[in-house]
C-alpha cells in the first residue's frame, strides 16, 4: 500500500517542473506588467515632474547595483554549470556569490531608501502630501516598484539559500539539479525586472 | 511496482489509507480526487452563504423603502454576496472541483503535475476565504463597494476593504497556481499516444481557462496591491483628488475581470461538451471547433474588457473598437452552441438528469448570450448600462450557464466520485423547480431594467413592484429546488444504490475504471488510439 503512495510522490519530471517555472515567470512578468503601465500612463501626464524627480535619485548608486545584480546573474549561472558538471563545491562557492551579491543590492538600496526617509520623502509622510501630483506619483511609483522588486529579491534569496543547502546536503547533485536552475530562472527574472526598472526610474532625466 | 504481472488490488480512493489518519487525510491529501471533493464542499458551503445573502435582498426588494435593512447594510450585503459568489465560488468553482478531479483522469495521468503544489493551491484557498470572512466582522465594518471595489470609493470608503482586497488578492494566487498546475500537467502526463487533438473536449476547455488563469490574474493582484497601498498612504494612482486616474482602475481591473468570466464559462461549456455526447451515444459533432473555439474565446476574451466602460469616458474610437471585439467573441461562443444541438441530431437519445442540466444550460445560456449582445452594442449598452439588464443577463450567464453547468457536472459524474447513485425522479423534479424559479427570479428583471431600475439600489418607485415580487418568488422557489437538490444528492453520497462504472454508457477514459477510482487511477497507463467520443 505504502509502496504506491511513495510512488506518487517519487514521480519526477524535471521538464515538467522547468515548464512550471517559465509559466510563474509569466506570471510574475504580468504583475510587474501593470505597474509599467501605470507608469507609462502617468509618465506622459506628467512628463515634467518625472524628469525632475529623477534627478534627486543616484545614478551611481543605481548604476552600482544594476552591475552587482548582472554578476550575479552570472554567478548563478555559474553555480548550476559547476553542478552539472558535479563540481559541488564549486557550485557552493557561486551560489554564495550570488547571495552576497543579493545582499550587498539590498544593503545599497536600504542606504537609498534611507536617504529618502531621512529627508522624509516617503509614502504617507508630510512631505510626500506637499508635493505636486507629478512628483508624488513619481516618487509613489518609485517606492512601489523598487519595494516590490526588493521583496522579490528576498524571494529569490530565500529560494537560492534552500538550494545551498540542497546542494550541500547532495539532494541536488549532477543527476538532479532542476532545483538549482529553477531558483537560477528565478534569480534571472528578478535581475531582468532591475534591467527594466534601472533605465524607467534613474535615467530618464 | 517491483512485481508488476501481479493485479494491484483494487482500494477505492475513497477508503485508501496513507500516512495521515482521519481529518487529516484529507487535509494533508495530495490526491487530486480528495482535493477536488475538498474545493466541492467547500464552494458549495460558500455558495449557500452567498444563495442566503441574495435571499435577503430579494426579501429587502420585496417592497419600496426600506423593508428589512438600511441602505447601507444593503451596499454591504450585496458586496459580500458578489465577492463569495464570484471569486470563492464561480472562479475555483468547475475547474478546482470538477477539472481537479476528472483531468487527470480524462487524460489518462496518475494525478495533476505537482500534487503538492495542487494542495498548497487549495489551502491558500482557504486562507483567502477566511479573510475575506474575516473582512466582514474586523471593526471598521463590511466592505461596501461591490466587487468591483472601484476607485476611487474604495480608496476613501472607511470600511474594511484593504482586508477584502487582500482576500481577493491570495484568492487570486490560489486561481494562479491551479491554472499553472493544468497547463503543466496537459503538456506532460498525458497517457501515451493520447495527441492533443485525442484529448477529450473537458481537457481542452481547462486548458484554455488554465490560460486565462495563468496570464490575466496577476494583473489584477497588482492592481489590489495598489488600491491596498493607495488607502494605507495616500498615494493617488487612482483617486482624482491625489493626481490619480479612476478609469486607470476600471482598465486595469476589466483586464482581469473580464477574462475571469471566461474562467467561469469555458469549463462550464467544456462539462456540457463532455454531457452531450454520452447521452446521445453519437460522436461530437465538429470536434476541432469545439476544441479551437475554447482557445479563441480565452484569446479574444482577454480584448474585450472595454465593454464595462462604455459610460466611463473612455473615447469613442476605443468603444467602437470593443464594441466590434465583443461581437467576435460571440462566434467561437456560437459555435459550441451549434455543435452541441448538431451532436444531438439523429442521436440515440437518453433523457437522464445530467442530459436535462446540460438542455437547461443550453436554454439559459442563449438567453444570456443573445442579451450580451444587447449589452456589446454601444447604443443599447448606453441605455441599459448599471440597470436590473445587466444584473439579470450576468446571472443568466454565470448561474444560468456556470451554476446549471456546475449542477450538470455533479449529476453526470457523481456515480463516478462516490460510485452510488441518486435518485433520478428526485433529480429530474428539483431541476424543473430550479428552472422555474431561476426564470421567474431573473427574466422580469430584463423588463424592469429595460424601464430603468438601476442595480445595486435597495429601493424603487412602485410601478417596479410587480416585477420585484415576482423575482423574489421566483429566488425562494430556486433556493428551494436547491435545497432538494443537495437533499437527494446528500442522501444518494450516504446510502444511494451502488452504481455501475459506466451508468451513463460513456466512452471516455473515466467510465473505464472502477467507482469510486483507485489512488492512482488506473492500474496501468492507458494507451490511447482512437478519438475520445467514439460510439459505435
Amino acid at each position: 500500500m505504502s509502496e504506491k503512495t511513495v510512488h506518487v510522490d517519487e514521480h519526477r519530471d524535471d521538464e515538467a517542473s522547468k515548464l512550471g517555472m517559465w509559466l510563474f515567470i509569466f506570471t510574475e512578468l504580468l504583475l510587474f506588467g501593470g505597474l509599467f503601465l501605470v507608469y507609462s500612463v502617468f509618465r506622459v501626464q506628467y512628463h515634467e515632474a518625472f524628469h525632475q524627480s529623477s534627478l534627486e535619485l543616484s545614478v551611481t548608486l543605481g548604476a552600482l547595483n544594476t552591475v552587482i545584480l548582472l554578476i550575479s546573474s552570472m554567478t548563478i549561472a555559474m553555480a548550476l554549470t559547476a553542478m552539472q558538471k558535479n563540481d559541488q563545491k564549486r557550485a557552493l562557492i557561486f551560489i554564495g556569490i550570488t547571495l552576497f551579491c543579493a545582499a550587498l543590492f539590498l544593503f545599497n538600496k536600504y542606504f537609498e531608501w534611507g536617504a529618502k526617509f531621512h529627508h522624509g520623502l516617503y509614502p504617507g509622510s508630510e512631505l510626500m502630501a506637499l508635493l505636486d501630483r507629478g512628483h508624488l506619483l513619481y516618487f509613489s511609483l518609485y517606492f512601489f516598484m523598487t519595494g516590490l522588486h526588493a521583496l522579490h529579491i528576498v524571494i529569490g534569496m530565500t529560494l537560492l539559500i534552500v538550494c545551498y543547502f540542497q546542494v550541500k546536503n547532495k539532494k541536488i547533485n549532477n543527476k538532479d539539479y532542476v532545483l538549482l536552475e529553477n531558483g537560477a530562472l528565478y534569480w534571472h527574472l528578478v535581475d531582468l525586472i532591475w534591467i527594466f526598472l534601472f533605465p524607467l526610474m534613474y535615467l530618464i532625466s | 511496482m517491483s512485481n508488476t504481472t501481479e493485479k494491484i488490488e483494487y482500494v477505492s480512493y475513497l477508503d485508501h489509507q496513507g500516512k495521515y489518519k482521519g481529518i487529516m487525510s484529507w487535509l494533508m491529501a495530495t490526491d487530486h480526487k480528495r482535493i477536488g471533493l475538498l474545493y466541492m464542499y467547500a464552494i458549495i458551503t460558500f455558495f449557500f452563504i452567498g444563495v442566503l445573502l441574495g435571499l435577503m435582498m430579494k426579501l429587502e426588494l420585496l417592497a419600496p423603502g426600506e423593508t428589512i435593512m438600511t441602505a447601507k447594510m444593503y451596499n454591504s450585503v450585496f458586496t459580500l454576496h458578489g465577492i463569495l459568489m464570484i471569486f470563492m465560488v464561480v472562479i475555483p468553482g468547475l475547474s478546482a472541483v470538477f477539472g481537479n478531479f476528472f483531468l487527470p483522469i480524462l487524460i489518462g495521468a496518475k494525478d495533476v503535475a505537482f500534487p503538492k503544489l495542487n494542495r498548497f493551491s487549495w489551502w491558500i484557498f482557504i486562507v483567502g476565504s477566511i479573510m475575506a470572512v474575516l473582512s466582514q466582522l474586523l471593526k471598521d465594518g463590511p466592505p461596501d463597494t461591490g466587487w468591483t471595489f472601484y476607485a476611487p470609493y474604495s480608496t476613501t470608503t472607511n470600511s474594511n476593504v484593504i482586508m477584502a482586497t487582500a482576500a481577493a488578492f491570495v484568492l487570486g494566487f490560489s486561481s494562479i497556481l491551479t491554472g499553472l498546475n493544468f497547463i503543466v500537467t496537459i503538456h506532460q502526463m498525458r497517457a501515451p499516444g493520447m495527441k492533443f487533438f485525442h484529448m477529450p473536449l473537458f481537457p481542452w476547455a481547462l486548458y484554455a481557462t488554465a490560460w486565462i488563469q495563468l496570464l490575466a490574474t496577476p494583473v489584477i493582484g497588482i492592481t489590489l496591491l495598489m488600491l491596498i497601498a493607495e488607502r494605507a498612504f495616500q498615494i493617488g494612482f487612482f483617486d482624482p483628488a491625489l493626481g490619480g486616474d479612476p478609469l486607470l482602475f476600471q482598465h486595469l481591473f476589466w483586464i482581469y475581470s473580464h477574462p475571469a468570466v471566461y474562467v467561469m464559462m469555458l469549463p462550464a461549456m467544456g462539462v456540457i461538451t463532455e454531457i452531450i455526447p454520452t447521452f446521445c451515444q453519437r460522436q461530437i459533432y465538429g470536434y476541432k471547433a469545439v476544441a479551437i473555439s475554447s482557445l479563441a474565446i480565452a484569446a479574444v476574451g482577454f480584448l474585450v474588457w472595454g465593454h464595462h466602460m462604455y459610460t466611463s469616458g473612455m473615447s469613442d474610437q476605443a468603444r467602437w473598437f470593443f464594441s466590434l471585439l465583443t461581437f467576435i467573441v460571440a462566434v467561437p461562443s456560437a459555435i459550441k452552441v451549434f455543435n452541441w444541438i448538431t451532436t444531438m441530431y439523429k442521436g440515440s437519445i437518453d433523457v437522464q438528469p445530467p442530459f436535462l442540466y446540460a438542455l437547461a444550460f443550453i436554454f439559459l445560456f442563449i438567453i444570456g448570450g443573445t442579451t450580451g449582445l444587447l449589452l456589446g452594442s454601444v447604443a443599447t449598452n448606453v441605455q441599459v448600462h448599471d440597470t436590473a439588464f445587466v444584473v439579470a443577463h450576468f446571472h443568466y450567464i454565470i448561474f444560468g450557464g456556470m451554476g446549471f453547468a456546475f449542477f450538470a457536472a455533479i449529476h453526470y459524474w457523481f456515480p463516478k466520485m462516490y460510485g452510488r447513485m441518486y435518485d433520478i425522479k428526485l433529480a429530474n423534479i428539483s431541476l424543473v423547480i430550479k428552472f422555474i424559479g431561476f426564470n421567474l427570479l431573473y427574466f422580469p428583471q430584463f423588463i424592469i431594467g429595460v424601464q430603468g431600475m438601476p442595480r445595486r439600489y435597495f429601493d424603487y418607485p412602485e410601478q417596479f413592484q410587480p416585477a420585484q415580487v415576482i423575482s423574489s418568488v421566483g429566488g425562494f422557489i430556486l433556493a428551494f429546488g436547491l435545497f432538494l437538490m443537495v437533499y437527494n444528492l446528500v442522501k444518494a453520497a450516504k446510502s444511494g444504490a451502488v452504481a455501475p462504472a459506466n451508468p451513463w454508457k460513456g466512452s471516455t477514459l473515466e467510465w473505464q475504471i472502477p467507482s469510486p477510482p483507485s489512488l492512482e487511477n488506473f492500474d496501468e497507463a492507458p494507451i490511447i488510439k482512437v478519438n475520445p467520443y467514439d460510439y459505435k
